[in-house]
């Protein structure tokens, strides 16, 4: 069950012939590739477990296969009732299961620590959680919604919530901590491997959670610098604007536009423009400039019929500028004969 | 409900003839039961009630299993949008919680259990009782509210800030809580003051049955542990509806203040849950093993250690919430203390067989069913009580898999093995013991092949409450929903066989497994005052002297 990280094949492709229960893009049987620093030291502590819980279960369950065959009741067979108590077994089956619990207690907390105790020198990218997007913002002022990560690099998420609780979750770095609003948590990892990983959300953050998955992105440290001056350059183009806002403003989270986004918690924006939508309240309104940046910075204000139960959107006020807002009633307007999702 | 009409005949002759008159029949109407202050009928309407919520929730379950058999990205596609998928879980976990494991052997089997077993009358406050009944039913009225309302979607935890700002009946909800703390906690008080004051000359605590030493240890949870969350869930309401600020960081407060108040409740919870089940376990591993049980002693006292310990690892469910180092270290540690006393048990469990006479009969398939899924559920703790493998495994699949291990795999085989091993003496009918062998086969393995898969998706990164999922996680998916669909039809023979029972099943001896415990010196059914003389006390695990009968079909005490 042990790997040799030297042994590892980055570029092991999905072969869609290979039921997935058996191997896709897992490594072994039970985990993804690994793909951090910490991920070695926490298989090896897992595969322990398994070795000890094996060795506990196999025996359990031959004795009890066994004396459920040769104790059953039959004719012409009566059990002795003596066997009531025996210390030294009973202390022996109480100790020993100890000294193994602390071993696996004291190896935990060791790789703990480890994860905790933040390098000196890291590169930091702000993490922001927001129903239902992660936006990552790096020290060039870049902005991106998929983590692009340097290999080899200790890498430290500084990361704070918009809304409610989150959790930032990379399996293949085998890395995990809470996104909690009001406070900052940290955590740091190393990528040792170049290519593309799952990052999800782990902690229940309403309607669109399933959705909030995005990719941990790990390059060579060339085309990350290169990634991350593109990634600073907002476009010219006021509708390449607008889209560009909408994948990093979090609207994306919610808002389907064009082919993209979620669908579901929010209105799409697809073949609205200059239409009259339905209100919550009553009565309609025309959606054109003045609806769309009155429901960004107000959202409860026009609420649409048929959202009453979704989750309510947050104000914008002071995150967006109006110029900015402008961008985003121009992607809006360029979508106005765009298909509407199915639903 | 059937009717006894003819007596049961004793074999034993310091038994006076049965008469007609049983606590089915003692007196009949509407006003009778939903009056009574007979703790048995109030333990039957319980059974009626946990039975009809665990049916409700389960269905819940295998609808959520049937929406996860899709990955469910194209959502046009889906059986359920995010927004039911995420009504359907919570209150699946919710009723479950609740409404089904933590009121189901405490209050239904040990309702009736608890006085015959100490050879006495009724519980200390018969008023108290049926009163914690009530609530019961009130508290499940706020749950159906919230069914039917627009639906709550917090997940059971309510997990603040969410909690605060969804648009779901939070408040209903939390209030339906409220009140079945209560409920909870006057069964609790009640079962304490019963076993403390009301023990027959003779029984000393080391002469007890262990299914009373487990829920006596239950009770001290119970009143101990609820008033916590009775207090967690006013603050949340006065959250919501007052705007102070407590959890929500909007108003200065800490969402992870929640999580301590609320698992400062829920983790002891557990332990509510899980004790009265090992306490059935002990039970009939015992009689049908027809021999004592090995290391009482031990077994009794971990209980006791279970219940002390339990009320110090709620941390254990924060470990990726951003603790203080120490405090995360020291919950770890705490957490592991657990597992030894649990370990204790399963080994004393496997060596009550050894030399015994094994009756491989339906209730004690469930028991050793029990020993085996529990196992796998008490092993894989140690992998979450392990610091830094929690860290990868937290909030996934993984931690789905282990806990349904505990609970369902733990609680509800074993309830339903209690169920089988009472029902002679609840109803006075014999169930098929065929039929019943196969509802705990098919159980078995349709569980084995719902939560097994679920570790490995957990292991490989599948995160909990997804109603979509990334496709390389679909066959595992797929296993598992193959599983629960064969769970649930492995239940409902189990139900069946128990409503033919009613129905069509032979009058039941007296004592028809050979328990030395003393409900298997009451008539059966018991009479409305379950002894007419006080029966003397033995050692409640001592098979010598009892003997099979082949008259009755069961058995009896020699003189």
């Amino acid at each position: 069950m042990r790997r040799n990280p030297t042994m590892m094949n980055p570029s092991i492709q999905f072969n869609p012939m290979t039921p997935t229960f058996l191997a896709d893009v897992n490594e072994t049987f039970w985990f993804p590739k690994q793909a951090s620093t910490f991920a070695p030291k926490i298989d090896f502590l897992y595969d322990a477990i398994v070795w000890i819980s094996v060795l506990f279960f196999i025996p359990i369950v031959i004795a009890m296969i066994y004396f459920m065959v040769k104790y059953r009741q039959r004719p012409g067979y009566k059990g002795s009732p003596e066997a009531l108590h025996n210390t030294v077994l009973e202390v022996t089956w109480s100790v020993v299961p100890t000294f193994i619990v602390v071993w696996i207690f004291w190896e935990g907390m060791v790789g703990y620590l480890d994860m905790m105790r933040l390098p000196v020198d890291t590169e930091d990218v702000k993490v922001t959680a927001k129903k239902w997007v992660w936006s990552f913002k790096y020290k060039n002022g870049a902005e991106s919604d998929k983590l692009y990560l340097q290999l080899g690099r200790d890498s430290k998420m500084i990361m704070r919530s918009d809304d409610v609780l989150h959790s930032f979750f990379i399996p293949a770095f085998r890395a995990k901590r809470d996104v909690v609003p009001g406070r900052y948590n940290y955590m740091w990892f190393q990528p040792t491997v170049e290519g593309t990983f799952d990052l999800f959300c782990t902690e229940y953050c309403g309607d669109n959670h399933s959705g909030m998955i995005t990719k941990a992105i790990v390059l060579n440290s060339e085309d990350y610098e290169k990634t991350l001056t593109e990634l600073a350059k907002e476009p010219e183009d006021i509708v390449a604007r607008g889209k560009w806002l909408y994948e990093r403003k979090a609207c994306k989270g919610c808002h389907y536009a064009g082919a993209e986004g979620a669908q579901g918690p929010g209105p799409s924006y697809n073949g609205s423009w200059g239409k009259s939508v339905p209100l919550a309240a009553g009565g309609e309104a025309t959606f054109d400039e003045n609806y769309v940046s009155e429901s960004i910075l107000n959202p409860i204000a026009k609420a649409r019929k048929g959202y009453e139960n979704a989750s309510a959107m947050p104000s914008y006020k002071g995150q967006l500028k109006e110029d900015q807002i402008e961008a985003l009633c121009a992607f809006i307007k360029s979508l106005q004969t765009a298909e509407l999702p199915k639903k | 409900m059937s009717v006894v009409t003819k007596p049961v005949t004793m074999p034993a002759p310091s038994f006076e003839a049965g008469t007609e008159d049983n606590y089915l029949t003692h007196t009949t109407g509407f006003l009778s039961w939903a009056l009574t202050l007979d703790h048995k009928r109030i333990g039957l309407m319980y059974l009626a009630g946990v039975m009809a919520s665990f049916a409700g929730g389960g269905v819940l379950a295998l609808l959520i299993r049937l929406h996860l058999w899709n990955p469910n990205i194209d959502k046009t596609q889906a059986l359920f949008s995010n927004q039911v998928y995420n009504q359907i879980f919570t209150l699946h976990g919710a009723i479950m919680v609740f409404l089904f494991i933590i009121p189901s052997i405490p209050a239904a089997l040990g309702n009736f259990l608890l006085p015959i077993m100490l050879g006495t009358k009724d519980v200390a406050f018969p008023r108290l009782n049926l009163g914690s009944f009530y609530l019961w039913i009130c508290g499940a009225a706020f749950f159906l509210f919230s069914l039917f309302a627009t639906g709550l979607d917090t997940g059971w935890t309510f997990y603040t800030p969410y909690s605060i700002e969804s648009r779901g009946p939070v408040v209903a909800a939390t209030m339906g809580v409220f009140v079945l703390g209560f409920s909870s906690i006057f069964t609790g008080l009640n079962f304490i003051v019963t076993i403390n004051t009301m023990r027959p000359p003779g029984m000393t605590w080391f002469r007890m049955p262990l299914f009373l030493w487990a829920t006596y240890a239950t009770a001290i949870i119970q009143v101990l542990a609820t008033p916590v969350l009775g207090i967690t869930v006013l603050l949340l309401a006065a959250e919501r509806v007052l705007g102070i600020g407590i959890f929500d960081p909007k108003l200065n407060g800490d969402p992870v203040t929640f999580q301590h108040f609320f698992w400062f409740y829920s983790h002891p919870a557990v332990y509510i849950m899980i004790l009265p089940a090992m306490g059935i376990i002990s039970e009939l591993m015992s009689v049908h093993s027809h021999k004592g049980i090995f290391g009482y002693r031990m077994i009794a006292y971990s209980s006791v250690a279970i219940a002390l310990f339990g009320f110090l690892v709620w941390g254990h469910h924060m470990f990726t919430s951003g603790m203080a180092d120490v405090t995360t270290i020291v919950f770890s540690a705490l957490t592991f203390t657990v597992s030894i006393p649990s370990a204790i048990k399963v080994f004393n469990w496997i060596g009550t067989m050894y030399q015994g006479t094994v009756s491989l009969n339906t209730p004690m398939l469930y028991a050793l069913a029990f020993i085996f899924l529990f196992t796998i559920g008490g092993l894989t703790g140690l992998f979450l009580g392990a610091l830094s493998v929690d860290l990868h495994l937290h909030d996934t699949y993984f931690v789905v898999a282990h806990f349904h291990y505990v609970m369902m795999g733990g609680t509800l085989v074993a309830f339903l093995g209690g169920l089988f091993h009472w029902w002679p003496k609840m109803t006075g009918k014999m169930f098929n013991d065929f039929a019943g062998i196969v509802s705990a086969a098919i159980v078995f393995v349709g569980f084995n092949l719902t939560f097994l898969p679920q570790f490995v998706l957990g292991t490989r990164g599948m995160p909990r409450r997804y109603a979509s999922y990334v496709e390389e996680f679909q066959d595992l998916h797929r296993l598992s929903t193959i599983g629960a669909m064969m769970l649930g039809a492995g239940l409902l023979v189990a139900g069946l066989t128990l409503l033919h029972s009613l129905f069509y099943g032979k009058k039941a001896p007296m004592n028809p497994w050979g328990g030395a415990t003393l409900e298997w010196e009451c008539q059966t059914p018991p009479p409305h005052d379950n002894f007419s003389t006080p029966p003397t006390v033995g050692d409640p695990y001592d098979f010598s002297n009892i003997e099979y009968d082949p008259k009755t079909g069961g058995y009896f005490k020699k003189k």
